[in-house]
């Protein structure tokens, strides 16, 4: 038995940080008086902002820690500050809308807090044990953030999410069982390095793969693993709706993507297949079916499935030594173009709500761009973004995607994506439409941290188009080698 | 000394079983006991594994799957509770408040 060391710690550091501070935060939120829980959500940010601060400053350092457990390296620290930004739009958005629709608790905050660390030991786990465990962590949070406004809806949203969840995770428990009868590890490196030798059993290890991606796909919503997405989503708070969008997606994809190049390119002519196939299927389904839709919390929840089969296009040639760091690079650059845009969006979504659910359909969108044309700018540009219309971050993130898909070899895919782009444009153009040309009278609320969210997302979505290179080549450079 | 091949195939019944049993079961309680028992049909498989390579690491994650699964319980139950007392019902069919 070893003793723990100082790089163990330093490893993990972020991630301790947050946890030790999440933990005390449950205690001093027992201090804090009812109607006065903006104090936590206050705290809860500063946590993060720390654990930020050094997160910055791991930045090119790689280490291992707790007997390899644990990696820490360019590409777990791009996810750590992609995910604890993630977190203080999180908080940003929660800290009016709570307030507004009397759901504030201190607990809301510190389960934010729990899940975003189960987010980051994703991001850095190097073992299908901590896989597993970060997963659990992540989601279990958000199981109770889903159910917290003890409305119907969100109840029910909270019991499928859960359902479907455990589910989930009851594949990825399977297929790491599967995964160790096969090479003897649980360990990615030595998964590899078994498979590689040829000495194992391909079909257990395959089938043990294909069922972890079974777990990753309900994650990241793929289909034919969404059928929870659209109901959480609409059912769910806004602002954990928000939040669930954009950090569990980031999560399960920083997992597939370390676990599927570290432990399984060996066996990636069998998983090209059943990710193309997967791919594909997010993308036509997502994007279809969100034309229907009336509501826009749902239009953006299938949106977000249409979005998780983009990012997986880029990764389907992981197995091409030549295309992976691109392919993974465009993957982490579109999930913090997704990231920005989803923030914004949602956070429009949230100005727009009243309380039982009013204001949430399309048509509620009319005329905003006459009574609030700042908003209205803003929300267009986010869908545009989501188009991938230049000028915006969007529009850079899904030209890095396909051209990762061609050079991989996949221009079927790439067709298919570019021809779904197409049509997704219909639905996103149909709430500018809405905003621009249609009269209504819409009302908003006017919440500080809710404007500066949805502005600061917007600028940074159209100004860091403006010079991709500099995103790209944080990500290119973060990527697993 | 039964072969391990008999514990493997033993836990994929039981893992089909429980999927079976998730896709098809309309009471919650059911659809969570085929969760747990495709959980513990990993924990077979795992320790049945772990015999074969003589290691530790197969038994130490069937220890934390049992101690997340006990955690799962509690969220779960509690949310299903909750719903119950909101809707008198939780028969899967009905919770159909959110559609589109």
């Amino acid at each position: 038995m070893t003793q723990p060391t100082y790089t163990d710690f330093y490893t993990l550091l972020p991630y301790l940080i947050l946890t030790v501070w999440t933990c005390v935060l449950l205690l001093v939120d027992l201090f804090i008086p009812r109607g006065r829980k903006g104090i936590t959500a206050f705290l809860a940010a500063l946590g993060i902002a720390v654990s930020l601060g050094y997160a910055v400053t791991q930045t090119g350092i790689e280490s291992a820690g707790f007997s390899g457990m644990v990696t820490l390296d360019g590409f777990s620290t791009f996810a750590n500050i992609l995910l604890l930004a993630s977190g203080l739009f999180g908080i940003a958005l929660a800290y009016g809308y709570t307030k507004r629709m009397g759901i504030e608790r201190g607990e809301y905050y510190t389960l934010l807090l729990f899940s975003l660390t189960g987010m980051m030991l994703m991001a850095q786990a190097s073992d299908l044990i901590i896989v597993f465990l970060a997963l659990e962590l992540l989601s279990i949070p958000l199981y109770v953030l889903s159910a917290i406004s003890r409305k119907l809806t969100s109840e029910e949203s909270g019991v499928k999410y859960f359902l479907l969840g455990a589910f989930a995770s009851g594949f990825v428990v399977y297929g790491t069982a599967l995964i160790f009868g096969a090479t003897g590890s649980t360990h990615l490196v030595s998964i590899f390095a078994q498979s590689a030798s040829g000495s194992t059993s391909g079909l257990l290890l395959t089938i043990g793969a294909a069922l972890l991606l079974v777990g990753f796909g309900f994650k990241v919503a793929a289909v034919p693993f969404h059928m929870w997405t659209p109901d959480v989503y609409q059912g769910a708070p806004t602002s954990v709706t928000a939040f669930m969008a954009a950090g569990a997606k980031i999560a399960g994809f920083v997992a597939l993507f370390r676990v599927f190049s570290t432990a399984f390119p060996a066996i990636a002519s069998d998983l090209t297949d059943i990710l193309w196939a997967l791919s594909a299927l997010t993308m036509i389904v997502g994007n279809l079916t969100a034309i229907s839709q009336t509501n826009i919390k749902r239009m953006l929840a299938y949106s977000a499935i249409a979005h998780a089969g983009y990012i997986l296009m880029a990764f389907v040639p992981y197995g091409n030594e030549k295309v992976a760091p691109v392919a993974v690079a465009a993957g982490l650059f579109y999930l913090a173009a997704y990231a920005l845009s989803n923030f914004g969006s949602w956070g429009v979504v949230i100005a727009l709500e009243k309380a039982e659910g009013k204001g949430l359909e399309i048509e509620d969108y009319a005329g905003l761009a006459k009574k609030y044309p700042a908003l209205a700018v803003a929300m267009t540009i986010f869908m545009l973004s989501l188009i991938g219309f230049p000028p915006t971050l969007g529009m850079v993130g899904k030209f890095y995607l396909f051209r990762s898909a061609l050079a991989g070899g996949f221009p079927g895919l790439a067709l298919i994506g570019v021809v779904t782009s197409l049509i997704s444009a219909y639905y996103y153009l149909r709430v500018v439409v809405n905003m621009y040309m249609k009269e209504g009278d819409p009302e908003v609320e006017r919440e500080p941290w809710l404007g500066f969210t949805t502005s600061i997302t917007a600028v940074i979505t159209v100004a860091a188009s403006l010079v991709p290179q500099f995103l790209f080549m944080l990500a290119y450079t973060a990527v697993l080698r | 000394m039964v072969p391990v091949d008999y514990y493997v195939v033993l836990s994929a019944i039981l893992f089909t079983i429980g999927a079976l049993g998730v896709l098809s079961r309309r009471n919650p309680l059911i659809i969570f006991m085929s969760i747990e028992l495709m959980l513990n049909a990993a924990n077979l498989a795992f320790v049945a594994f772990a015999s074969v390579y003589e290691t530790f690491s197969g038994q130490i994650f069937v220890f934390f799957v049992i101690a997340v699964a006990a955690a799962e319980v509690a969220v779960g139950l509690a949310l299903i509770v909750e719903i119950f007392k909101t809707k008198k019902n939780i028969n899967i069919d009905e919770m159909n408040s959110l559609k589109g």
